[in-house]
């Protein structure tokens, strides 16, 4: 068993020092706690006792030189004990180096001098410690951590290492375009198979069904028809959650899924009933303020676009009601059994984007409504509570929330009114 | 706004609860005409008189019975308790009847009482006037613990804690009492709710954690550390029991890094549940391994100042274990 002799940190600020003599030379017996070398630190020499009783096996780092605290000086171990020739790679590569740059410090050396290391998430040997940050950072962005520099203890990899490598990434450059040894990506044509074309090969022609022509036309004649605007504000949803919380599960025992989006649909019934001019639609001969509130909610059909079934007279509608609805309308969205009228007569619409991870959106007006509220993904955020002289941060459920309106008949002030009454019913939710 | 220190928060928070609730009293040794031994309920007794103001016998197992019994009958019992190295005898009364109360009874009775106890090292009071006795009693359901490190939080928690429908401990940093100042408003309800914990310092390489009289040399480490370009996030967690274990685990998914600070004991002090969370429920978010700093295993704070100060954790130690982890 031996034992690695390594530069101690020898003051709170001191993080180098250089190896001034060594006090025992390769091949001499030493005991535990006896001098062993001196280190020199700002004029300053102190003496370094042995970690161990054994042989001075091998020394690494000559006198003179001058390294980083936690550098590999030696090794002490049994006479006959095998010893790597080689100190630790980078410091062999650079036995002249006054000075090793912290990225270029030893790793662990080879067996059998090396203590056993802590398990590594992901670890290929010569990388030396992956935290479990750093290893999901990498899976989660495909990195091949051998094309990271370490800045941590003895060269490691850490989380700013990592995701300054993210970030330096160029955009332009898609990752599959830089081959790599890593495991993690492989040239495309080892994937596919084959060198490959020059220029863009033709692609498949997938024909329009009936869904994505109907999309395709009205997005255009709705961009065409209404100058959009979009106007954002954020929720913090504690209180939201907190009731949902407290009563889904309440909901389940009638057969209802108590989603937020029910929350939102109420939160909106709310500010269109405080701010009519946002339940309306334009004519040439005017506003029309629709007397009643048909709420349409967008439903993901997946690659085969979406769809808006409307909840209709959402105003007269409970919590319950409306998570029923929400719960019947999307499962028969899905299953293909909508009948025509569930997704006419619309007044305004929701779409809750968040659901697929989006923060924001600027969706695209349900003509002829006025307006359309996109909803974000409910994060957790630190926001700060303010209060006179003693502000502090909290960590609240927030979330975005958009109204994209028809400029022709509704002005900035009027739309943020709307979705200030749709922030505070949310977050004053009782 | 007047600058006051964390006693004076106390006294007034005691003041006001008094004033505002009729059922509100305080029971302990020396609360009435002395004012208590730190002086925390100087004027009391002159302002509500000997039937609210309550000198008790040197006996802690009956402070905190006659507290629970109170509470029981409807009243709002503040109990001192002279120093928290005090609380043994009551020991039982706290953890098998005070806090179990609510739930033997399923809910139709609870034990609405504050104890409030000074606790912590640092003031050369030796073996029987520096303990932190914080983990015995966050162990225990049924019991809200409090540590504030402030004048505001001393007041607001404590007012809180008295409204609090449940037994509330208050341990109160003693050396703190005259050393820590700071702002409060007058003429303004101060309320803290309990539960919640507050990020004091906003930082990204690391977290430090810590409450009481280590929050403050916390923050004092983290401003060294700011100097050589490391920057400490600090948590002061307010409330031990229950645990803002959203804040803790929103700021090491940040930083990657938490150092969790205690004078108590290392072995089994209340650092290590935090350091067993981050482990169980923030594994994937950390960059390095959880860290604690804390009071050595030995029986008792030494009376000794030398080795009082080996003992304690002060704003040198906790730089160096910040600047280590940092480096890592």
């Amino acid at each position: 068993m031996s034992t690695q002799v390594i530069m101690p940190q020898l003051g709170e600020s001191v993080v180098e020092g250089t190896v001034s003599k060594w006090l025992k030379a390769e091949g001499q017996p030493i005991s535990e706690f006896e001098p062993l070398l001196e280190i020199n630190t700002d004029k300053v020499d102190t003496e370094i006792p042995a970690p161990a009783s054994g042989i001075l096996l091998r020394v690494f780092i000559a006198e003179g030189q001058t390294v980083q605290a936690g550098t590999i000086l030696g090794v002490i171990g049994e006479a006959g004990e095998p010893v790597p020739e080689a100190p630790p790679a980078s410091t062999a590569a650079h036995p002249t180096s006054p000075r090793p740059a912290v990225a270029e410090m030893p790793s662990p050396a080879p067996e059998p001098v090396r203590e056993p290391a802590p398990a590594a998430a992901s670890a290929r040997p010569d990388l030396g410690f992956i935290s479990p940050v750093v290893a999901k950072i990498a899976a989660e962005h495909r990195i091949d951590l051998s094309l990271v520099k370490g800045s941590g203890a003895g060269g490691r990899i850490t989380k700013k290492d990592v995701l300054a490598y993210v970030g330096s990434i160029p955009a332009a450059v898609p990752a599959w375009e830089q081959p790599a040894s890593g495991e993690l990506f492989r040239p495309s044509e080892e994937v596919f198979g084959g060198p490959p074309k020059a220029g863009p090969a033709p692609g498949d022609v997938i024909p329009h069904n009936a869904v994505r022509r109907q999309i395709a036309e009205h997005m255009i004649r709705s961009r065409r028809t209404s100058p959009h605007v979009t106007t954002v504000m954020e929720a913090d949803l504690s209180r939201v959650v907190a009731h949902r919380q407290a009563h889904k599960e309440i909901f389940a025992r009638d057969g209802v899924d108590l989603t937020y989006s029910a929350y939102f649909v109420i939160a909106s019934v709310a500010a269109l009933k405080a701010v009519p001019w946002v339940n309306a639609s334009w004519t040439d001969e005017g506003v029309v303020l629709h007397r009643q509130v048909h709420v349409g909610m967008a439903v993901s059909l997946g690659d085969e676009g979406l769809i808006v079934p409307v909840i209709k007279n959402a105003d007269q509608l409970s919590l319950l009601a409306v998570a029923a609805a929400i719960k019947d309308l999307a499962n028969r969205a899905r299953s293909r059994k909508l009948k025509p009228d569930d997704v006419q007569g619309g007044t305004f619409t929701i779409t809750n984007h968040g659901v697929s991870g989006s923060l924001f959106a600027t969706p695209i007006i349900n003509q002829p409504q006025a307006a359309i509220l996109g909803v974000g993904k409910m994060q957790k955020r630190v926001v700060v509570i303010e209060s006179p002289g003693d502000d502090a941060f909290a960590i609240r459920p927030m979330a975005y929330l958009t109204l994209t309106f028809d400029h022709r008949m509704l002005d900035g002030a009027v739309a943020d009114r709307f979705l200030s009454v749709v922030v505070e019913r949310l977050e004053t939710w009782s | 706004m007047a600058e006051i220190t964390l006693i004076e928060g106390l006294r007034q928070a005691m003041d006001e609860e008094l004033a505002r609730d009729d059922r509100v009293f305080i029971v302990g040794e020396d609360v009435g005409p002395r004012g208590g031994v730190f002086r925390a309920t100087q004027g009391l007794f002159e302002k509500y008189g000997s039937g609210r103001i309550i000198d008790s016998p040197l006996a802690e197992l009956s402070i905190i019975g006659v507290g629970i019994g109170a509470a029981l009958y409807g009243l709002r019992p503040i109990c001192e308790i002279q120093f928290a190295d005090f609380i043994h005898p009551a020991f039982n009364q706290i953890v098998n009847e005070a806090a179990k109360m609510c739930y033997r009874s399923n809910g139709e009775w609870t034990v609405p009482m504050v104890i409030r106890a000074p606790y912590g090292g640092g003031i050369g009071g030796g073996l029987y006037h520096s303990q932190s006795l914080e983990a015995f009693f966050a162990h225990v359901p049924g019991l809200k613990v409090v540590v504030p490190s402030t004048p505001r939080e001393a007041k607001g928690l404590l007012k809180a804690a008295v409204r609090d429908p449940n037994p509330v401990l208050v341990f109160e940093p003693k050396k703190g009492y005259r050393l820590i100042k700071g702002e409060v408003p007058e003429g303004e309800e101060i309320l803290e709710p309990l539960g919640v914990a507050r990020v004091s310092r906003v930082g990204t390489d690391l977290t430090a954690i810590a409450y009481g009289m280590m929050h403050h040399y916390t923050l004092q480490a983290a401003d060294a550390l700011a100097q050589e370009g490391i920057s400490v996030e600090v948590i002061d967690l307010r409330t031990l029991l229950p645990l803002d274990k959203a804040t803790v685990l929103g700021s090491v998914g940040k930083t990657g890094k938490a150092l969790i600070i205690y004078e108590d004991n290392l072995t089994g002090g209340y650092g290590g549940e935090i350091a067993a969370i981050l482990a169980d429920e923030a594994f994937t978010d950390l960059d390095a391994p959880v860290r604690r700093l804390g009071g050595p295993d030995v029986p008792a704070m030494p009376y000794s100042h030398p080795l009082q100060d080996w003992f304690l954790p002060n704003p040198v130690k906790i730089a160096g274990a910040m600047r280590e982890l940092a480096a890592f």
